[in-house]
């Protein structure tokens, strides 16, 4: 075979590699997004499951998931952002820190399953709560928080020597460093990395089976004391997310429109990931722009 | 006649295994440019850096010897680097701006050394961008990017913002290098005039510049500094063949 033969051949070889992996998530996303758009109603996005009727909805479940990731969220930014700039700043590469680097990329690839079993024994047997809206939020930061200490160590990395350089020849301390040029410099990383974190937690089950539960009580939305049970705010209290629930009608409901629910709620639930990821890449690209105030060039 | 401003007494530094400057003596001139010469790898870049300690930044470098400014050894325990870095600046190779306004780039150092007033700082950073012959061309995009500049602008905001210091010794290695033959004699121009009033230390691979700028020049080769003294007689009558042979092109 001649070489410019081989070299069409190869071309095409990679360019149908990429057309079939679009094909397969057009037709899975569309596939999803078709048949559930129908269900999808502000009805639907508002009210409680039904658990014999038609009609029932996924309001309280699509709460819960936010709720959660919220509180996930909010656990496990911190300390990936202070680890990982330990880790970029202040470690440097020697054997102890290569064997931490690899426990925590170890830990990125955790059975979720596992996690899960994990936080029931700690996080709902262990501790008292049941299962709580707190267990599953502690049991998905036991998932996220290594993935977070990776983003936040490779977008520090990311900004390149000189800018450090520059900023200690000038007579800058390592932690004004950080803090003014860094910091700055690797936020379009961060928060990209960490909206994409955020996707992943939105639509995490397994771990969520056996910690938060699969129930959800009765909400009442105007109820604003923390401590009620039937408060939604109250995070002692078992909930059910969206992932969870999709799961559990498709195994266990008696409802006569289960189908129209379970395809409802999925396209929820893709929409919802697809809108993070490109508010992503979007609020990367912005932010980028405002810091290095290149708006007006 | 002027004070000697800095000196090093029998230095001598390893990277891990290999010694990089190998017994350095030197006296360096207040308020004259001096030059290091030599070809790639003899160790200019790596004594320039021992001036303002950023050798510190790097894992397993060791030194001996001394380096003393204004008489005072400052690989002492006591010194605070802080401190030094703010008295003995560095341009790098590179031009290297903050992604900031160009007005942030210059009141950067300022406002990391704790000037908080918005009169003071709007003084600094005008006079630093007039010191390094840059305002006329910036006044009107003080708080646009600094990377919309082009490469000489960049590398004299980079002088700016050193001046904004205050220092009284500025390195500068290879500060033209990146850039085209018009930006490099800008900054040559600008060298020049910034003597009166700091000390420069430049190292430069051009050996037409050293001879057009400098008052003194050192010749480096393989870690030893082979010759130093006024720069025209190192150019017309070297003493030591080595010399010799790298400024007439035998090598290098």
């Amino acid at each position: 075979m001649n070489v410019r033969l081989a070299d069409r051949l190869a071309t095409s070889i990679f360019w149908l590699g990429t057309v079939f992996v679009l094909l397969i998530l057009g037709f899975l996303l569309g596939y999803i997004l078709l048949h559930g758009f129908n269900s999808i109603s502000w009805h639907f996005l508002t009210s409680p499951p039904e658990t014999i009727r038609a009609g029932g909805g996924i309001g309280p479940q699509i709460f819960n998931s936010f709720y959660l990731l919220f509180l996930t969220m909010i656990i496990t930014t911190p300390i990936g952002l202070m680890a990982g700039i330990y880790l970029a700043e202040y470690a440097g590469r020697n054997r102890i820190t290569e064997a931490i680097r690899l426990s925590i990329e170890t830990l990125t690839s955790l059975p979720s399953i596992v996690v899960g079993l994990f936080g029931l024994l700690i996080f709902v047997n262990k501790t008292g709560w049941g299962y709580s809206l707190m267990a599953g939020a502690l049991a998905i930061s036991v998932i996220n928080l290594p993935f977070l200490v990776r983003i936040s160590e490779e977008a520090i990395r990311d900004v390149p020597g000189e800018l450090r350089e520059a900023s200690l020849a000038l007579g800058a301390s390592q932690w004004q460093t950080i803090w003014r040029v860094i910091l700055p410099s690797a936020l379009p990383g961060l928060i990209t990395g960490w909206i994409i974190a955020a996707g992943r937690v939105f639509g995490e089950a397994a771990a969520l089976l056996y910690t938060a539960g699969m129930s959800s009580p009765i909400l009442n939305f105007s109820n604003f004391d923390i401590t009620s049970p039937a408060s939604p705010l109250n995070p002692f209290r078992p909930a059910e997310t969206l992932a969870v629930h999709i799961w559990k009608i498709n195994s266990e409901s008696l409802v006569p429109d289960v189908r129209q629910v379970a395809d409802g709620a999925s396209a929820f639930l893709v929409l919802t990931v697809l809108v993070f990821n490109i508010a992503a890449r979007w609020a990367g690209r912005y932010i980028h722009r405002r810091l290095t105030s290149d708006l007006n060039n | 006649m002027s004070n000697v401003k800095i000196f090093a007494q029998d230095l001598n530094l390893y990277y891990k295994e290999f010694h990089a400057l190998k017994d350095i003596n030197i006296e360096i001139q207040e308020n004259k440019i001096t030059a290091l010469i030599g070809p790639s790898g003899c160790g200019k870049s790596t004594f320039l850096r021992t001036l303002n300690r950023m050798n510190d930044l790097f894992e397993g470098v060791r030194m001996e010897g001394a380096v003393c400014i204004d008489g005072q050894d400052i690989y002492d325990p006591q010194i605070d680097v802080v401190n030094l870095r703010k008295k003995v600046g560095m341009v790098f190779q590179k031009p290297n701006p903050f992604p900031m306004s160009v007005y942030d780039n210059v009141a950067y150092g300022p406002r990391v050394h704790g000037i908080r007033n918005k009169q003071q700082l709007d003084e600094i950073v005008h006079m630093s961008l007039y010191s390094a012959a840059l305002w006329d061309e910036v006044k009107d995009r003080l708080y646009k990017s600094a990377l919309g500049l082009s490469g000489g602008q960049q590398q004299r905001l980079c002088i700016a913002r050193l001046l904004a210091v205050e220092p009284e010794v500025v390195l500068m290695d290879e500060p033209s290098s990146a850039l085209d033959p018009i930006s490099t004699l800008k900054i040559e121009e600008l060298i020049q005039v910034l003597k009166h009033e700091y000390t420069i230390v430049i190292v430069t691979h051009n050996m037409q510049q050293a001879a057009r700028v400098s008052d003194s020049t050192a010749f480096f080769l393989m870690g030893e500094m082979v010759e130093y003294g006024e720069t025209d007689d190192i150019f017309t009558k070297p003493k030591d063949k080595r010399t010799e042979d790298y400024i007439t092109g035998r090598f290098g």
